[in-house]
């Protein structure tokens, strides 16, 4: 099982968490033109790396923030958590 | 090629079986070929039978990290159907099971294929509209269909849980009587061997560590046993299509995530289909030798591991006791892991890249087994012929640009959810 150290709660399982996937993937900005490339990078296209991974994961079963969390995609340890508004 | 029947058994039982013909050879890489796989799994392992059969293509190499048959078609839960609702993956896994239908004889190789039925269990009277739907969908392609009552499915599976204060209760379902099992280590070992008795070099245990592109063609790979040139190369790699992506700077729709399975110790026959729960994910049959095969949910997170994690599994299996109450009784025998390649829409891509001469496959997410003669067929094709042939033309690279999504179940692109 994963130990997931939520950033404002501590060291909580895997299964208080939900996966909210990639978490390098920028959205396009608001108000501005996006090409169709731009949009098809960010809907659909994904670097899946084998090894570390940043993701984003919501401690729904707490404190239900969105958090950050850079993990090994082979190994599954978990190098560091972030706040979601916090960069690596 | 000596020929596997009753009377070679015969034969060599006389001889004390130290007679046999290797079923593949071991080859060293020759340095060029007309086409190369990448991936000695049971896509690449078709691929290569259907280039050498279909199209007199046999300078073909496949090249395998690791020994053939040992990633996901030695992982999976052997499950083979084709009951999808949109034309292209119906039409597409339809003309599957008529390989299926027929494999045996024309691998000379018993792959055990076993034709009975699955059921896709309702618990409620919206899902069995969405069954009846998905049935007359699949009518009108030709697949059989048949909507069960609660009674129906009774008489089927007793041992389901058919009493009355149930969480989930069964409202009824939806079967094709023509889906089943086949033995998943025979397709891939059937495949090898017609592959190499018809000129493939099965190449196992041989890393492929980059490309040769030049002016946005394919000139040839590089692997742990020396550069190869090839003017076609297909990719078959499922789960570990991004880690070949990277190499040759592609981004592509699919995520590779983690599914386990598992088996169940063997007890005396009990069920006789393919059943799945219609309120979660879970799906169950009985192996010939009487384990209990159970898979479901993905672990829900991207991983590379090959091995899972208990929380999915124990999940997975309360939705399984809840159809099954017997199986708490039960003792596990083993599970395991495998690595999919989860795409944004749920169904496959077999297409053209924009590289000259480089052919993907990939995609299948956690239906690639039944898939298997289908999606070598029509690789075959798309590489021989280079362009797809019809059965996969909806199955292309640039269909999530396009907006021509093939979204079966309309869950968009959380790939860990799906």
């Amino acid at each position: 099982m994963l130990h997931i150290k939520c950033p404002h709660c501590g060291l909580r399982s895997q299964n208080e968490f939900s996966y909210g996937g990639d978490a390098s993937v920028k959205r396009p900005e608001l108000n501005k033109e996006v090409s169709d490339k731009d949009w098809d990078n960010f809907v659909y296209l994904r670097k899946s790396p084998i090894g570390k991974h940043l993701e984003l994961w919501q401690h729904i079963s707490g404190c239900r923030q969105w958090i950050k969390v850079e993990r090994d995609t082979l190994t599954h340890e978990i190098f560091k958590t972030l706040k979601a508004n916090e960069e690596v | 090629m000596q020929k596997y029947s009753v009377f070679s058994l015969i034969k060599n039982a006389f001889k004390g079986h130290k007679d046999w013909e290797v079923a593949w050879k071991d080859p060293t890489p020759k340095s060029e070929y007309d086409v190369i796989i990448i991936g000695g799994g049971g896509h690449g392992l078709a691929t290569a039978y259907y280039l050498a059969k279909e199209h007199n293509i046999t300078k073909v190499a496949i090249i395998e990290k690791g020994w053939i048959g040992g990633g996901n078609v030695g992982r999976n839960t052997t499950i083979i159907r084709s009951n999808y609702m949109h034309d292209e993956n119906g039409l597409f896994s339809e003309f599957g099971m008529d390989l299926w239908r027929n494999m045996s004889q024309d691998l000379n190789f018993n792959v055990m294929f076993s034709p009975r039925g699955i059921i896709n269990l309702a618990h409620s009277d919206a899902q069995m509209n969405v069954y009846s739907r998905r049935g007359n969908s699949m009518r009108l392609n030709g697949i059989d269909a048949v909507l069960l009552n609660r009674e129906e499915v009774r008489k089927i599976i007793p041992m389901a849980d058919f009493s009355e204060n149930v969480r989930f209760p069964i409202f009824g379902g939806l079967m094709q009587p023509s889906a089943g099992t086949a033995r998943h280590d025979a397709v891939a070992w059937g495949y090898a061997r017609q592959a190499d008795s018809m000129g493939v070099d099965i190449i196992q245990n041989c890393e492929v560590t980059g490309f040769d592109v030049s002016n946005g063609k394919i000139l040839g790979i590089r692997t742990s046993k020396g550069d190869i040139k090839a003017k076609k190369i297909g990719l078959c790699v499922a789960g570990s299509t991004n880690i070949l992506a990277e190499k040759l700077n592609m981004t592509l729709p699919i995520e590779t995530h983690l599914l386990q399975a598992c088996v169940s110790e063997p007890i005396k026959p009990i069920l006789d289909n393919v059943v799945t729960f219609g309120a979660g994910h879970f799906y169950c049959s009985q192996s010939d030798k009487g384990e209990m095969v159970m898979g479901g949910d993905l672990d829900g997170y991207n991983s590379y591991a090959q091995r899972g994690n208990l929380p999915t599994l124990q999940h997975v299996l309360t939705e399984g006791i809840a159809m099954f109450p017997f199986l708490s009784k039960l003792k596990m025998l083993r599970t395991w892991g495998g690595i999919m390649d989860m795409s944004m829409d749920g169904s496959p891509i077999i297409d053209k890249t924009h590289i000259d001469g480089l052919y993907l496959n990939c995609g299948w997410c956690y239906g690639g087994f039944k898939a298997t003669p289908a999606s070598g067929w029509t690789f075959a094709h798309t590489i021989a012929q280079d362009r797809p042939h019809k059965l996969n033309a909806g199955y292309s690279l640039n269909r999530f640009s396009t907006g021509h999504l093939i979204d079966e179940k309309g869950l968009g692109t959380k790939t860990w959810i799906s």
